[in-house]
């Protein structure tokens, strides 16, 4: 058996006391930290711990907090981060399992599109603090032959992120939520998509069907542009697929390209 | 060209542009490094921008130096990384623990002043050091518990980390006030005991009385003005120890940048006064 030090064990009990529902009588406190915790000076501790918890998630989920107003979102949040403390202190990348935990959320129930509201809102931060990259130009495929296309490899920029909702106009609710708060007009209901990128400056958005979705997935495997054809093209017959390079080129979704190379020998050997 | 740190400010994103332009002599600007340990975007590009106008101190949180544990070497090497980037004028960190067990508890915690945590803190400051490659200030905190099983008095703990290190101090005067206020010492006394030659940095910032306990418990919520009796310490120390680097702390409830920069500016002619003794 490990011995604890002294100062172990006081960051043992500190820490669970923080965080503990009635922090002096949290089951197995050690008498000297539940002495500690019966000061009014810890209530300090903890509201601290607890304010800057909200607050990042607050700020890390804004059209979360803007759909289900600020009180609502302060409680949900507090319950979340009893459950889930940050795991770094860069308070920017918090809140990783907070879609999640909407999900299961019982009083969020009868807002099922919040989960994947919360998802773009996690997708634009990690876009905001991805690695620099320059895009790929628009122009980077002009003049490549058929053949050489086909066998191309595009790779999504560093910030590009794109997610696909089957059932939900998500993109429309994030978007408004984001951007445009006062625009009131019916919200069709049916499956969006979203890109999120950042070809050079701040993150930017766009609507993204289900077959670029597909097509960039693909990508993002590093097939060649045959083979993310073929996925759009199964997913959505009728894609326009000159269309679909050209918007996604235009949006900054790729920062290179290569020409593909299968190594796979067995795949090489009918 | 070295440019004297007279007072600065702790960078907000709401006044990126007004701090960016603004040309006060002495000013610079302070930043908690967490929010700049991402791998590109705005961020780090609006830090740069302000680094190539003002110089920046890095003002660390969560190193978790007092943490019965070793440092986490990835925080690290990406303070380290962002310190080669940004070439600060200072680094500090503070006489607390947050990381504890893979949870980072966002706040500055207590612990006992014992010769084991003094121990523990000398390695994880050492450890600091040699991966910056520079010397660190380390801050003395706020206090709102009474803690039994000190075995050092603060300022002789401090002295000591700074004996066993080589690192300096960061004297927050409005951590004294608040310490003093809710503990019941003296701040005057703490003051004039503090070594002054250590002293690397100086913070003020504003304290609000807690919503029920009233002034008998005050707290370190960086969200008010300076209060008058910390000027008065301010004042107190500058005169005996001479003019440092000082920032002006401002978290929440934050106002327009020309007010900030007001109280700046009181700093600002504070350290430049006759009264502020030769350093």
């Amino acid at each position: 058996m490990i011995t604890r030090t002294a100062l172990t064990r006081f960051q043992d009990g500190f820490a669970q006391a923080l965080l503990a529902p009635d922090p002096a009588a949290a089951p197995g406190l050690a008498p000297e930290i539940a002495a500690l915790a019966r000061q009014p000076g810890f209530a300090v501790y903890r509201n601290t711990v607890m304010k800057a918890c909200i607050d990042a998630l607050q700020a890390n989920y804004p059209a979360v907090a803007r759909l289900v107003g600020e009180e609502w979102f302060r409680a949900a949040a507090a319950i979340f981060a009893r459950g889930h403390l940050p795991e770094q202190a860069t308070l920017m990348h918090y809140g990783e399992a907070f879609a999640e935990f909407l999900v299961r959320f019982e009083p969020a129930a009868e807002l099922p599109y919040l989960p994947g509201v919360a998802r773009l809102d996690r997708l634009w931060t990690e876009s905001h603090a991805a690695q620099d990259e320059s895009a790929l130009a628009p122009t980077a495929l002009a003049g490549l032959a058929p053949e050489a296309l086909a066998t191309t490899v595009l790779h999504p920029h560093a910030a590009a992120r794109w997610s696909w909702f089957a059932d939900q106009p998500i993109y429309t609710i994030w978007q408004r939520n984001r951007e445009t708060p006062d625009d009131e007009r019916e919200i069709e209901w049916y499956g969006e998509g979203a890109l999120l990128a950042r070809p050079r400056g701040v993150v930017q958005w766009r609507q993204l069907d289900a077959g670029g979705c597909a097509f960039l997935d693909a990508c993002a495997d590093g097939r060649p542009l045959n083979e993310a054809a073929d996925a759009t093209l199964e997913i959505q017959k009728d894609a326009d697929l000159a269309r679909l390079m050209k918007a996604l080129l235009d949006a900054g979704a790729f920062g290179r390209m290569s020409r593909f190379r299968n190594d796979a020998p067995t795949e090489a050997q009918p | 060209m070295t440019a004297v740190l007279t007072a600065g400010l702790g960078l907000k994103p709401q006044h990126y542009e007004a701090a960016l332009a603004c040309p006060a002599e002495g000013l610079w600007f302070e930043v908690h490094p967490e929010n700049y340990l991402v791998a590109g975007g705005p961020r780090l590009a609006w830090l740069e921008a302000i680094r190539a106008r003002h110089p920046v101190s890095l003002h660390s949180v969560a190193l978790s130096l007092a943490a019965d544990a070793t440092l986490d070497s990835t925080h690290l090497a990406r303070l380290a990384a962002l310190a080669d980037r940004i070439q600060p004028a200072l680094v500090s960190e503070h006489l607390a623990w947050s990381t504890w067990r893979g949870a980072y508890h966002p706040d500055l915690l207590p612990f006992p002043r014992t010769t084991a945590a003094l121990q523990r803190l000398t390695e994880n400051i050492a450890r600091t050091q040699d991966a910056l490659g520079r010397r660190i200030a380390i801050e003395n905190p706020s206090h709102y518990l009474r803690i039994d099983g000190h075995e050092w008095d603060e300022i002789d703990f401090l002295a000591e980390l700074a004996r066993r290190t080589g690192c300096g101090l960061l004297l927050d005067v409005n951590n004294v006030y608040v310490g003093a206020n809710n503990l019941d010492y003296s701040a005057e006394i703490y003051l004039d005991a503090f070594p002054g030659d250590l002293v690397m940095e100086i913070h003020l910032a504003g304290h609000t009385p807690d919503p029920n306990l009233g002034q008998t418990l005050l707290v370190d919520s960086h969200d008010a003005p300076i209060a008058p009796e910390v000027w008065a310490l301010y004042e107190r120390v500058v005169r005996r120890i001479g003019p440092r680097p000082t920032l002006i702390e401002r978290d929440d409830n934050l106002p327009e940048f020309a007010v900030l920069l007001a109280e700046r500016d009181r700093a600002h002619a504070l350290l430049r006064a006759p009264l502020a003794a030769a350093a």
